[in-house]
């Protein structure tokens, strides 16, 4: 691929864009995962509560975390995407696209405070 | 690769989303601050309908927003075309669906 056919990716709206895209097929591989789970209390409380102890763990912990950011940078890029579309405010894209980066990393500090 | 049906759907899904996401964060932040047990989780949500409901909504908005975005990226990135992008996005749609239901019903069914 030649440089000038690459220079885009530098650009702070095609990274937005994909982190939008990357967060969102992460989720998409997650939500079957965390239905499954939820749908251990089908089988009584016993079985969530052996999971949710397992979750206990530092590594468990930090992975939600991961998933908590993931979600909220998804959702602040998608609102980023419907402002876009339908307001007339595109000279603050790139202001938008970084508070949304911003807004998703003290989202996920937060729950990292409140969980450990 | 997305006609106008999908992109609306996908727009309208994302909005209806939007405070439900919100609310489910706001929830897990509660649920990890306090160290709610799976008792306690299901104490508040088994036989509530106004639980169910959110859920429910969430579930069937996730699991359409899902299958298109999906669909796009199989197209663009996978190259999928016709039929088989068709039953990329109805396979996953209907797995989300299917899942997320019976987690609702786990959840909150008495």
């Amino acid at each position: 691929m030649t440089m000038h056919a690459t220079t885009h990716r530098r650009n702070a709206l095609w990274i937005a864009a994909m982190a939008h895209r990357l967060s969102g097929l992460a989720l998409a591989c997650f939500l079957p995962l965390h239905f499954l789970v939820l749908g251990l209390a089908i089988d009584g409380e016993a079985r969530l509560e052996g999971f949710l102890k397992w979750t206990a763990n530092p590594a468990v912990k930090l992975a939600e975390t991961g998933l908590v950011f993931l979600l909220a940078i998804h959702m602040l890029g998608g609102l980023r995407l419907l402002v876009i579309e339908n307001l007339p405010w595109r000279p603050v894209q790139k202001e938008l696209a970084t508070a949304a980066l911003v807004a998703a990393g003290l989202a996920a500090v937060a729950f990292l405070a409140c969980a450990v | 690769m997305m006609n106008i049906r999908l992109y609306v759907l996908q727009r309208a899904t994302a909005m209806i989303m939007a405070p439900l996401v919100l609310a489910h964060l706001f929830i897990i932040f509660y649920a990890a601050s306090r160290g709610l047990s799976a008792a306690d989780i299901l104490g508040r949500t088994r036989g509530s309908i106004g639980w169910g409901a959110f859920y429910a909504l969430f579930v069937l908005a996730a699991a359409a927003h899902g299958s298109i975005g999906l669909r796009v990226i199989a197209a663009e990135w996978a190259g999928l075309r016709g039929r088989r992008l068709d039953i990329v996005m109805w396979s996953f749609g209907a797995l989300l669906a299917m899942l997320g239901l019976r987690a609702v019903a786990a959840v909150v069914l008495p």
